[in-house]
C-alpha cells in the first residue's frame, strides 16, 4: 500500500446509536474538519478527519460511521457501519480501533450496538456522553466498575462542552490499544457449537480468508436475512447456505427461537454488567425533557406550537433577512455602476454588467433566507424536537401511505431537495423511500424562495392581515402550502400503483431535548453558505453566462438598420421636445427586435402557444426554458432580460422596479397579480432542478425516476399555473 | 387473573411486563433489539395528538410506536 512504509495512519471509526451525540464527537475531535465524500456503490456520506492535536508523524483519521441500533443491517446506512467494522469493505480499511459512543443516560440500550461492535475483533473504546444529563437524572455512574465489565476502556464525557475529550485525544495518540477480545457476552453452548461449525465450512469454502471470523460466523447466525449472512453466501455458495440453515436448525431444535435469541442473551449481559455500576434513583424523576414534553407534544398545545413554529419560521425568514439583502443589494449595485462607468460600451460592458454581475448578484442575495432557514432546520433538529414534529405528523403521513420518518427528509426539502433526498436512506423500507424520494421535491426549496420573493416583493401589497402577520408573508406560506397540498394525491397515487404495499413500521425514538450547540450550528450554516455560493460560483455563474450569450446573439447590424430606417421619417418630423421621447422609443424597439431575434428569444416564441395560457408572455417563457439547470436562475435571467431591453443609461438597479415596468408592446404590463401568482405556482411544483434529478438518479440508481419526476412535476406545474392563473384573472377583473 | 392484554390497550401511565411479541419476523426482530425483550417493564406514556403512534417508556428510554405495532406486543398489566 503507497505511503504505508513511511509514515501509517492510525485509523479510528466512531460508532453509536443516532441521538448520542456522535457528530459532536466527531467534530471536537477534528476540530470542525470534516471531508466528505461517499461510499462506492452505495449512497451513504462518508465523513472523515484528521485528529486535533496529533503530532505530525503519527496522523490520526476519524471516520464516523453512520448511526445505527444494531449491527443486523437492514437500510444502507447500516449495511455500511457493520461493513467496515467486518472488515468487507474495499475502499475502507479496517479500523484500527473503535470509539463507541453511548448515551450515559440511555445505557441499556445503547449497550445493546456497544456489545455488539465489541465483539468484532478491533479494539473498542466505550464514550460515555452526556454524563450531565445522566447526573440531572440522578444516575451514578461508576465507569471503573463498568471498564472492568466490559473489559475496555471506558471515558466519562461531556462532548457538546468538550469535557474529557483530552484524555480521549491522549489516548488515540499514544496508540497503545489493549486487545481486542473475540466473546464478550456468553451464548448458549448449542450455539457456539453451531459457530465452530460453521467457521469449519466457511475455511474450506471459496471464501476469502478474511471471511473466517467468528465474528462474521456469529452475525451470519443471528441476523436473519442480514447482511453477514448474505456475504457468506456470495462466496461460499452451496456448502455454507446449508451449514447455515443446519446450524440454525441445531439452534431451533435445542429450543432457542433464533429471533429472539441475541437481544434476550445481550440484554440479559447488558443488566448484569450494569448492576451496581449505574445506581438509579428510588423514583423515577421527572427530568426537563419530560415536563417539555408534556406541553410540545400535548394533544391541543402541541399542535397549536407546531403550527405557530412553522408560521413563524416563513415569517422570520422573510422579514429578518431583508436588511441583509439590502446590504447584498447595494454591493452589487455599487459593483455594476462602476463597471459600467470603467468599461465601454458594446457586449463586454453587456457580459460584465447584466451578465455576471445581474446573474450572480441576482443568486447571492438570497444566501441571508437560505442560511436562516439552515438555521432554523438545524436548532430544530439537534434539539431533539424534529422525533417529536415526525411523531406529531406520523397519523397525517401514514394516511397517504408514509411514515412519521418521512416528516425528516420533507422537512429538510423545504431547504433543499438534495439532503432531502438523501435524508430518505434512513427509510428502511424501499417503497416508503422511494416515494418521499419522488414527492420530496414537491416542497418548496430555498431555490424557490428567490422566486417568490421577488414576485411576492414586487406584485403582492404590503399589508398587514392579523398583528405581525402580512399579506406577503401569507402569500409566502401559502406557496409552501401548494407543493404540500400537491404532494399528498401524488403520494397516494404512488402508494396505490408503482409502490403498493401495507403502511410500514414506525419505531422512532424520542430523544431527550438538549441545547444545540451553537459551534455546530454556526459551522454548519458555514458549510450550506459555502455550498451554496460554490453553486452560485459554479453552475448558476455558467448559466448566467449561457442564457446572457443566448439572450445577446445572434446580433446582426441588420436588425438596427432595418428599425432605424423605419424611424427616419418619424425622426426628422419630430420637434426638439419630442426627439429624445422617439429617439427612447426607437432604442427599445431595436433592442426588443435583437431579443426577439436571439436564439433565446427564438426558444421563447416556440413555447409561447404553450405558455399563453399561464398568462406569461414569450420573455417568460424562455426565462423558465433557462432555468431547467436551477429555479433560482429564473430570477438572474429575469434580470438579464429585462434589463437587454432597457435603456442602456437608465438606472435601475432593483429587479423589482424593473419587472414592475415591463410593458407588452400594447403598453398594458407583462407583470400583473394573476401572472405573478401563475408564476410562482409554475416554479412550486416544477422539477427545474438539474442537481435533484441527479440525486434522484444516484439514489434509485435508474434513470426511470428522474425522468418520472421531471415529467409529472412539468405537467402538474402547467395545470397548477394554469387554473391559478385563470381563477385569480377571473376574480381580480 | 387475566390473559395477556396488547400494549396498545393500556392507558397513559399503566405499566406492564412484556410476555411475547406476536408478529412478523423483521418487526419482532426490531422491537427486540430496542429492547423490548420478554418481562422488560413498559410503560405507556402518551398518545399522539391525533390518537396514533404511541408513545412508550421502555428500559429508561422513550420510543414511539404505531398502535398497529404496538398491538403486536403482548403484556401483564401491573
Amino acid at each position: 500500500m503507497p505511503g504505508q512504509s513511511a509514515v501509517r495512519t492510525r485509523r479510528i471509526a466512531l460508532a453509536g446509536n443516532p441521538n448520542t451525540g456522535k457528530t459532536t464527537v466527531f467534530n471536537m475531535l477534528t476540530g470542525f474538519r470534516a471531508r466528505t465524500g461517499n461510499y462506492a456503490g452505495v449512497t451513504v456520506e462518508r465523513k472523515a478527519g484528521g485528529l486535533k492535536g496529533a503530532p505530525e508523524d503519527q496522523p490520526v483519521e476519524i471516520v464516523d460511521l453512520p448511526g445505527t441500533y444494531s449491527l443486523s443491517a437492514r437500510s444502507a446506512d447500516e449495511m455500511v457501519a457493520a461493513d467496515v467494522l467486518l472488515g468487507l469493505r474495499e475502499d475502507e480499511e479496517r479500523p484500527d480501533l473503535v470509539l463507541i459512543v453511548a448515551d450515559a443516560s440511555n445505557l441499556e440500550r445503547n449497550l445493546f450496538l456497544a456489545t455488539q461492535v465489541m465483539e468484532c475483533g478491533v479494539p473498542c473504546v466505550l464514550l460515555l456522553n452526556m454524563m450531565d444529563v445522566a447526573k440531572e437524572n440522578r444516575l451514578a455512574i461508576d465507569a471503573t466498575g463498568l471498564s472492568d465489565r466490559l473489559r475496555v476502556p471506558v471515558f466519562p464525557i461531556v462532548a457538546a462542552k468538550g469535557e474529557g475529550l483530552d484524555a480521549v485525544r491522549d489516548y488515540l495518540v499514544r496508540g497503545s490499544f489493549e486487545e481486542a477480545h473475540s466473546a464478550l457476552v456468553e451464548f448458549p453452548e448449542v450455539f457456539e457449537n453451531a459457530v465452530t461449525d460453521l467457521l469449519r465450512t466457511i475455511r474450506e469454502s471459496d471464501c476469502p480468508e478474511t471471511f473466517a471470523r467468528p465474528f462474521l460466523a456469529r452475525r451470519a447466525l443471528l441476523e436473519t436475512d442480514g447482511i453477514a449472512g448474505k456475504r457468506l453466501l456470495d462466496c461460499g455458495g452451496e456448502a455454507v447456505s446449508t451449514a447455515l440453515s443446519q446450524s440454525r436448525k441445531a439452534i431451533e431444535e435445542s429450543g432457542q427461537r433464533i429471533v429472539s435469541l441475541e437481544a434476550r442473551v445481550r440484554y440479559g449481559f447488558i443488566k448484569q454488567a450494569l448492576r451496581d455500576v449505574v445506581e438509579r434513583p428510588e423514583e423515577r424523576v421527572e427530568t426537563l425533557s419530560d415536563r417539555i414534553d408534556r406541553i410540545l407534544i400535548h394533544r391541543v398545545w402541541g399542535t397549536l406550537v407546531f403550527v405557530t413554529l412553522m408560521i413563524i419560521v416563513f415569517q422570520a425568514i422573510y422579514s429578518w433577512s431583508a436588511p441583509f439583502m439590502d446590504v447584498i443589494d447595494g454591493v452589487f449595485g455599487f459593483l455594476g455602476g462602476r463597471l459600467a462607468a470603467v468599461v465601454s460600451e458594446g457586449p463586454l460592458q453587456s457580459f460584465l454588467v447584466d451578465g455576471v454581475i445581474a446573474g450572480v448578484g441576482g443568486v447571492v442575495i438570497f444566501l441571508p433566507q437560505i442560511l436562516c432557514l439552515f438555521l432554523f432546520i438545524s436548532l430544530l433538529e439537534d434539539c431533539g424536537y424534529m422525533a417529536r414534529a415526525a411523531f406529531l405528523m406520523d397519523r397525517l403521513l401514514s394516511r397517504v401511505g408514509l411514515s412519521g420518518r418521512s416528516f425528516i427528509p420533507m422537512l429538510s426539502s423545504f431547504a433543499c431537495a438534495i439532503p432531502g433526498v438523501m435524508a430518505t436512506r434512513t427509510i428502511e423500507d424501499r417503497r416508503d423511500r422511494f416515494t418521499t424520494m419522488l414527492i420530496a421535491p414537491l416542497m418548496s426549496c430555498s431555490a424557490r424562495l428567490p422566486v417568490y420573493t421577488l414576485l411576492i416583493g414586487a406584485f403582492i401589497p404590503e399589508r398587514k392581515v392579523v398583528g405581525f402577520i402580512g399579506l406577503q408573508g401569507l402569500t409566502l406560506f401559502a406557496m409552501y402550502l401548494v407543493g404540500v397540498v400537491v404532494a399528498i394525491p401524488v403520494a397516494l397515487i404512488l402508494k396505490k400503483t408503482f409502490f403498493k404495499g401495507s403502511t410500514p413500521a414506525l419505531i422512532l425514538e424520542l430523544p431527550p431535548y438538549r441545547r444545540p450547540g451553537i459551534k455546530v450550528v454556526i459551522w454548519r450554516l458555514w458549510e450550506r453558505a459555502g455550498a451554496f455560493l460554490k453553486r452560485a460560483g459554479t453552475i448558476i455563474f455558467a448559466v448566467s453566462i449561457i442564457v446572457w450569450a443566448a439572450a445577446y446573439y445572434p446580433r446582426s447590424a441588420s436588425v438596427r438598420e432595418e428599425i432605424e430606417q423605419e424611424y427616419l421619417f418619424e425622426l426628422a418630423e419630430a420637434g426638439p421636445d419630442e426627439l429624445p421621447a422617439v429617439e427612447e422609443r426607437m432604442e427599445r424597439e431595436i433592442e426588443g427586435a435583437y431579443l426577439r431575434q436571439s436564439i433565446l428569444g427564438r426558444m421563447g416564441h416556440v413555447v409561447e402557444p404553450l405558455v399563453r395560457p399561464l398568462g406569461w408572455d414569450w420573455k417568460i417563457g424562455m426565462a423558465t426554458i433557462a432555468s431547467f439547470p436551477a429555479r433560482e436562475v429564473i430570477v438572474a435571467t429575469l434580470g438579464i432580460i429585462y434589463d437587454v431591453g432597457s435603456d442602456a443609461d437608465e438606472e435601475s438597479p432593483d429587479l423589482r422596479e424593473k419587472l414592475q415596468n415591463a410593458r407588452h408592446p400594447d403598453g398594458t404590463p407583462v407583470f400583473t397579480i394573476p401572472v405573478a401568482l401563475s408564476i410562482m405556482v409554475f416554479f412550486a411544483l416544477c422539477a427545474q432542478c438539474a442537481a435533484t434529478l441527479a440525486v434522484i438518479k444516484r439514489e434509485t440508481n435508474s434513470w426511470r425516476w428522474p425522468f418520472f419526476s421531471f415529467a409529472y412535476m412539468t405537467l402538474l406545474a402547467w395545470i397548477g399555473a394554469l387554473l391559478v392563473y385563470q381563477i385569480s384573472a377571473a376574480i381580480l377583473s | 387473573m387475566t390473559g395477556p392484554a396488547r400494549l396498545v390497550d393500556l392507558r397513559p401511565g399503566e405499566r406492564a411486563l412484556i410476555r411475547d411479541l406476536a408478529g412478523e419476523v423483521p418487526l419482532v426482530q426490531r422491537l427486540l433489539e430496542m429492547g423490548l425483550t420478554e418481562d422488560e417493564e413498559v410503560e405507556v406514556v402518551r398518545f399522539a395528538p391525533l390518537g396514533d403512534p404511541v408513545e412508550i417508556q421502555i428500559r429508561g428510554y422513550f420510543l414511539s410506536l404505531r398502535k398497529q405495532e404496538a398491538a403486536a406486543i403482548l403484556v401483564e398489566k401491573i
